[in-house]
């Protein structure tokens, strides 16, 4: 047993590929066998890596969901930034260039038009729970568009260490929250097409859970929801601790 | 072995998007990677345009960029698998309701956006 648990941490990203095969394998035969493919099976996967992420958070107090665990580790090495990014950087191979420029000006709108969306409600709800200094309500604010948006921009107004950790909680309940709503509701909002994965991109934002919520609703669209979906992070990063800062400060 | 080009001219297009995004943030003046895998993807878009128009690409050189395309939702699992979903939900009520409540307002204000700026 020790040798195979030494074996195990030593190899951790080839026993990230075995555990997250066997997820995928058990979730397609749960959605075919119990749930006659009325949900994907992608869909299943993601959700249960949320479920085991929590379970993880559980028995190790850690931060990195079931990675803390350390015949897990691996798990946590083929989902980190640099395996996400590249793969997400390989679905544009399945992207028409066309098409991206085709919906440009929309995306754009979409963009604009959610950090805003994200960031007011988020100053509003802020409010509404009893903060009243600008840097707490752009951090939250900031927050709610994405868990990197949150603490860059805490970081930037001097929030205190405990609303930045809101804001990476907020920023990562959203990141969930995109994730499971995106494939219940695909159908009844018209996400259907490039064009609309490339707005759906911009306005939501969070380009995890934009990506996991479109692959569970279908694969073909999530390059053109990435592709926006990921200068929402830049851009929000850029304007919230400047003018929507400046925006709250004659404010409060 | 041509597979390998596949996975360099992804890398290259990876490395080239990081670098401009990373650039950017700096030039702006914020310490952030400004749509860095955004440019990635325009990058690589370019590069199998231009690619196909010379002949150059093979099937094994698609093979390379499809295996990490298919990827894609094996990756995103692990990452959901290694969040901190535990603090997200509980950190108290605030998080949870400026996390979701935008979320679900953002899903009634989509159509909008679609009716009013998509142009066919």
């Amino acid at each position: 047993m020790e040798i195979f648990m030494d074996l195990v941490e030593k190899n951790g990203l080839i026993m990230g590929f075995l555990v997250i095969g066997m997820i995928v394998a058990f979730s397609e035969l749960f959605s075919k066998k119990v749930l006659n493919s009325k949900i994907p099976g992608s869909a299943i996967a993601i959700f249960l890596g949320l479920v085991l992420g929590y379970l993880g958070g559980v028995f190790t107090g850690g931060e990195k969901g079931l990675a803390d665990i350390a015949i897990f580790k691996g798990v946590g090495t083929l989902g980190g930034a640099m395996f996400r990014d590249f793969a997400i950087v390989a679905t544009a191979i399945g992207a028409s260039f066309y098409l991206v420029r085709k919906a440009g000006l929309l995306g754009m709108i979409s963009l604009f038009f959610g950090i805003g969306l994200f960031f007011f409600m988020g100053v509003v709800l802020a409010y509404a729970w009893g903060y009243r200094d600008a840097a707490s309500l752009c951090t939250i604010g900031a927050g709610a568009c994405t868990y990197i948006v949150g603490p860059v921009t805490g970081a930037a107004v001097g929030a205190t260490s405990e609303v930045i950790a809101l804001s990476i909680a907020a920023g990562v309940v959203k990141t969930i929250a995109v994730t499971i709503i995106t494939p219940i509701a695909a159908n009844k909002i018209g996400l259907n097409s490039p064009q609309s994965a490339m707005a759906f991109g911009g306005l939501m934002g969070t380009s995890s859970g934009v990506a996991a919520g479109l692959a569970a609703t279908d694969p073909k669209l999530v390059p053109y929801g990435a592709v926006t979906a990921t200068f929402y992070t830049g851009l929000g990063c850029l304007i919230c601790p400047s003018l929507f800062y400046i925006l709250l400060g004659m404010f409060f | 072995m041509k597979i390998i080009y596949g996975v360099a001219l992804l890398a290259l297009s990876y490395l080239i998007g990081q670098w401009l995004g990373v650039f950017f943030g700096t030039l702006l003046g914020i310490n952030a990677n400004v749509g860095g895998v955004g440019f990635a993807m325009i990058i690589l878009m370019l590069f199998k345009e231009w690619f196909v128009k010379n002949n150059w690409m093979s099937t094994d050189m698609d093979l390379g960029v499809d295996f990490w395309n298919k990827m894609y939702i094996p990756v995103v699992i692990a990452m959901a698998a290694s969040l901190n979903v535990k603090s997200a939900v509980s950190t108290g009520t605030l998080a949870i309701v400026a996390g979701a409540v935008p979320v679900v307002a953002a899903f009634f204000v989509f159509p909008m956006i679609l009716k009013n700026f998509h142009k066919n």
